[in-house]
């Protein structure tokens, strides 16, 4: 596989077609395994890495066109990409930025619908992911446990009869499963509810990141809510504890949302209007500046305050003007603010096309 | 001793006394007592919680001085991390610390998940334990050292250990 071919191709995930599309951007589920007979990573030395890299390699590559819904896999030699590829691919959500800055032997298998990962030494020894569009987590975990199934038919994984998976950090132990939701909260940021919202989830164990996990601010006020507990509950409980309440905070957000309309709806169609005018006609714009606005835009258009741009075509945005993919897009390496004035071009002319042409 | 969040010396010896539960000690250089102390206000102020990175920071509190001194020097003779090493980076070094470190881990697995033991999914092909697994990881270490030892007779006869090993461990090679 080529990375290159990946600059003009787009995720599955993005096309914000599931289930409560809307405000959930994304279902997506990781399982974390280590390989028995290695050390894991911390102590692992470059010859072990190397090792253990060529083993599930192979394994994942001698199955590769048997992945559950007629899914085929390619491989991708994380070392030996160029700094900004990883970056491209971190931005994309097919790998970590850990997996992205550590050293030695890794690599990344990926489908070509980009909602299958497999991460070889990153944290632990393999990271796989499955992700799919809105809210559709039953259907992520049947998906990531048959291609768990058939990894697994060909190694022999760390396990411990009462502890289950085992994996670097104790906090993955057990199932080694994380289960997440990204949602799209910009209601609940801007009458200030995100943080009362955010305590009485961590009340029930559930932890809440931004847009690209652990670490990561919100940006353009995206969340993702997963779990922390992995161990003692069945990977059925797990996804039903974290989908469990998302309606709720759908409901929250929708009522937020909702209280704003009520309140003005000239000042919510303003604020929205203006995000979308500065969008269409800057200059020179920084990522964080854009994720803001683009953030009111999606909003209004989920409002129906903005009719002629579409959801999906945001969604690729968001992600398009992330600074390694707008230096791939372009075709050249950029410095910052030769990268806010590409920004700014690369938006005006997607969101400036005659209507009917955009996306 | 250490502090628990640095690699100074430890001189502040706090214990928190907090109603309903059994009294924990802190151990701290000066900069990081002066931070403890100043509260814990910061950490909701937007940050994003991030558990994996505050771990290595939780653990040891409850033990005292001497225990927590004891115990950093103990290492896992599979993979040889100590338990400071653990306790510093929050990884683990291989399988085996869940076994050689189990009664140090139990705290901080039932404070992290509330729960000591899996009810979930199990490899189909798992038959009752991972020792020869873990002989290898042992072995491969051996083996390095053996060489950097310029003991070539007794590295010769650990690859073939870790060849027969690995030919019985590895189903479809």
């Amino acid at each position: 596989m080529d990375i290159n071919t990946l600059v003009s191709t787009r995720g599955e995930w993005l096309r914000g077609v599931g289930p409560e599309s809307d405000i959930v951007m994304s279902s997506r589920i990781r399982l974390a395994r280590n390989l028995a007979d290695f050390p894991f990573i911390s102590k692992c030395t470059p010859q072990d890495r190397t090792e253990i890299e060529k083993t599930l390699r192979e394994r994942i590559l001698k199955v590769r066109s048997e992945f559950p819904e007629g899914a085929t896999v390619d491989y991708l030699d994380v070392s030996r990409l160029e700094k900004i590829d990883r970056q491209f691919l971190v931005e994309r959500h097919l790998i970590s930025r850990e997996h992205a800055d550590s050293d030695g032997a890794r690599g990344v298998a990926i489908d070509q619908k980009e909602q299958i990962s497999l991460m070889i030494n990153e944290e632990d020894h393999l990271r796989v992911q499955v992700v799919h569009s809105g809210l559709d987590l039953a259907a992520a975990w049947e998906r990531i446990n048959r291609v768990d199934d058939m990894i697994e038919a060909q190694v022999t994984y760390a396990y411990h009869e009462r502890l289950g998976y085992l994996t670097a950090c104790p906090t993955n132990v057990g199932t080694g499963m994380r289960v997440s939701v990204m949602l799209h909260l910009p209601a609940l940021a801007i009458t200030r509810q995100i943080d009362k919202l955010f305590r009485s989830l961590q009340k029930i164990s559930l932890a809440v990141r931004g847009l690209y996990g652990e670490g990561s601010q919100a940006m353009g006020d995206f969340y993702q809510i997963s779990n922390q507990i992995t161990l003692g509950r069945k990977e059925e409980d797990l996804v039903k504890q974290v989908g469990d309440v998302v309606p709720t905070i759908i409901e929250y957000e929708r009522k937020a949302r909702q209280f704003l309309i009520d309140e003005s709806r000239e000042t919510l169609h303003d604020r929205v209007s203006r995000a979308y005018g500065i969008l269409r006609t800057a200059q020179t714009i920084s990522s964080e500046e854009t994720m803001h606005l683009l953030s009111s835009v999606r909003m209004g258009v989920n409002l129906g305050l903005i009719k002629d741009v579409d959801i999906p075509g945001l969604n690729q945005l968001f992600i398009d003007t992330q600074p390694a993919h707008l230096q791939k897009l372009s075709g050249s390496e950029l410095d910052t603010s030769d990268r806010n004035i590409e920004r700014a071009r690369y938006l005006r002319r997607v969101l400036n096309k005659p209507d009917g042409e955009k996306n | 001793m250490k502090c628990q969040k640095c690699e100074k010396a430890a001189t502040f010896h706090i214990t928190e006394l907090v109603k309903g539960s059994k009294a924990q000690e802190v151990h701290l250089c000066e900069e990081h007592a002066r931070e403890y102390l100043a509260g814990s206000d910061q950490s909701d102020a937007g940050e994003p919680m991030s558990l994996g990175n505050d771990l290595a920071q939780t653990l040891g509190v409850g033990q005292t001085a001497e225990e927590l001194q004891r115990l950093d020097q103990r290492a896992c003779p599979i993979c040889g991390i100590t338990f400071y090493e653990f306790r510093n980076q929050g990884r683990l070094g291989c399988p085996h610390d869940y076994v050689c470190f189990e009664n140090e881990l139990e705290p901080l697995i039932v404070n992290v998940h509330g729960e000591t033991a899996h009810t979930g999914k199990h490899p189909r092909r798992f038959q009752g334990g991972t020792d020869q697994q873990t002989d290898l990881i042992k072995m491969r270490r051996e083996l390095k050292e053996a060489i950097q030892k310029e003991q070539y007779e007794e590295a010769s006869k650990l690859r073939d250990k870790i060849r027969q090993l690995e030919s019985h461990s590895r189903p479809n090679t």
